[in-house]
């Protein structure tokens, strides 16, 4: 039940977009039809469910304080913590670039869909803050860190899945005129997000 | 990347020059990196709760633009374009360390507050956009007064946020030095057995982003120029 209360924690409690506001830039941007976001919505899924066990393993068994001791005792005392930004952030550019080839190779349409956002997800906020959230709040085992960033994944996905559907239902309907795009995509992630308080306090 | 840029600013040019005025007054309000380029959303809004979190914030992200254009400005022409991605990430990832630890030093409670904020710097958009668009084009002047245009440009957008949300939300704001500064009477608060209620909404996740909804919303009414198709 523990991995099941995680990744439903993921997804609608802690969601990534309306709790945390990661990975903003890109949900913004790209949420213009359905079809493109569907395609980055899975690419963050599966780099987060890919990612944030490799810099599980990394964390607990070479950068935090004490993770070096399987190697010899004499380690132990070695706290390398202050390098993990620099280690995440590695990994991350290095397994997107790996999405990135295999996409390009297997799904050309949707590359050509994605175009410019692929290599962004490098640098969307919500791979590297679910290495961090991962590293902040210590999941005992690999099993449950892969569950939370396939939770937080999935939460990410459905969030932009759903502002787009939204934005292609509003082109139809008479915003003022300041607010279109940008604005009024603003307002309704936040009226969602108060939407989305409403699952606070579920305990699976 | 764009040369003739490049050969534009070769021309030996005096630091505020027209164009040089231009790459600091642009970001504050025709291309600002929030409202208009879209760029560094997340940790504009994840920190505006309390004004002190955002000036920090904004402090941070200062330092970390001006280091991160400056140094991969300078290496412009060493990086392959392959691999540039990876090279800015080090770089930037480089200078966060340099701030995280510096912070957690000098400011250990902020730094607890803004937890992994602080390491989302790296991920920053305004940073990586600005080092792609300009800093990997231009020589490291231009740069570096295009870092600092932008990044008071991302800086007054929290301000803005963070003061509008402390003051609706807790009644009061906290300065540095001076406690808590309250705008009523102490008494009218409803704690106090007064009238007035704290908006409680205005704490929470989802206001930042109708405060940020409604600054752009001002900013398109005024300047026409900047309002989109759909």
């Amino acid at each position: 039940m523990e991995y099941l209360s995680i990744f439903v924690k993921g997804i609608f409690i802690e969601n990534m977009i309306f709790a945390y506001f990661l990975g903003m830039c890109s949900y913004l941007a790209v949420s213009k039809t359905v079809k493109t976001a569907n395609g980055l919505g899975l690419a963050v899924i599966f780099v987060l469910g890919i990612t944030v066990p490799i810099n599980y393993l990394l964390e607990n068994y070479v950068l935090k304080e004490g993770a070096l001791a399987w190697i010899d005792p004499e380690y132990a005392s070695v706290d390398l913590s202050f390098l993990s930004f620099i280690m995440f952030i590695a990994v991350i550019a290095s397994m997107v670039q790996l999405v990135e080839m295999i996409v390009e190779k297997f799904a050309p349409a949707l590359y050509g869909a994605l175009g410019i956002f692929l290599p962004l997800i490098a640098v969307n906020c919500s791979i590297l803050g679910g290495a961090l959230f991962m590293q902040d709040r210590q999941y005992p085992s690999i099993g449950e860190a892969t569950v939370f960033g396939l939770g937080s994944g999935v939460g990410w996905w459905l969030a932009i899945v759903a502002i787009a559907a939204i934005r292609e239902k509003i082109r139809y309907s008479h915003v003022p005129a300041p607010l279109k795009g940008l604005g009024i995509t603003f307002i309704i992630t936040g009226l969602m997000g108060i939407a989305f308080m409403s699952f606070m306090g579920i305990e699976i | 990347m764009s040369t003739d840029t490049a050969a534009a600013t070769a021309k030996k040019e005096s630091l505020f020059s027209k164009k040089n005025r231009k790459l600091l007054v642009d970001p504050l309000d025709d291309s600002n990196p929030i409202t208009v380029q879209v760029l560094g959303i997340c940790s504009a809004l994840a920190i505006t709760v309390q004004l002190q979190q955002a000036v920090i914030m904004s402090l941070s992200v200062l330092f970390v633009m001006i280091g991160g254009n400056v140094i991969v400005s300078l290496l412009r022409n060493m990086i392959p374009d392959r691999i540039r991605i990876i090279v800015q990430l080090v770089v930037v990832a480089s200078l966060v360390i340099i701030v995280d630890q510096v912070l957690k030093a000098y400011q250990p409670d902020i730094s607890e507050k803004l937890s992994v904020f602080v390491g989302l710097i790296i991920t920053n958009c305004i940073i990586m956009g600005r080092l792609e668009a300009f800093a990997l084009g231009n020589k490291p002047g231009p740069s570096f007064l295009d870092a600092i245009g932008n990044a008071m440009g991302y800086a007054w957008i929290l301000l803005a946020v963070s003061i509008v949300r402390e003051v609706f939300g807790s009644g009061a704001i906290s300065l540095p030095g001076m406690g808590q500064v309250k705008f009523l009477p102490t008494e009218w608060f409803m704690s106090e057995g007064g009238f007035y209620e704290n908006n409680n909404l205005m704490i929470l996740p989802p206001m930042a982003l109708i405060t940020v909804g409604i600054i752009i919303w001002i900013q398109r009414s005024r300047n026409q120029a900047l309002i989109e198709e759909n």
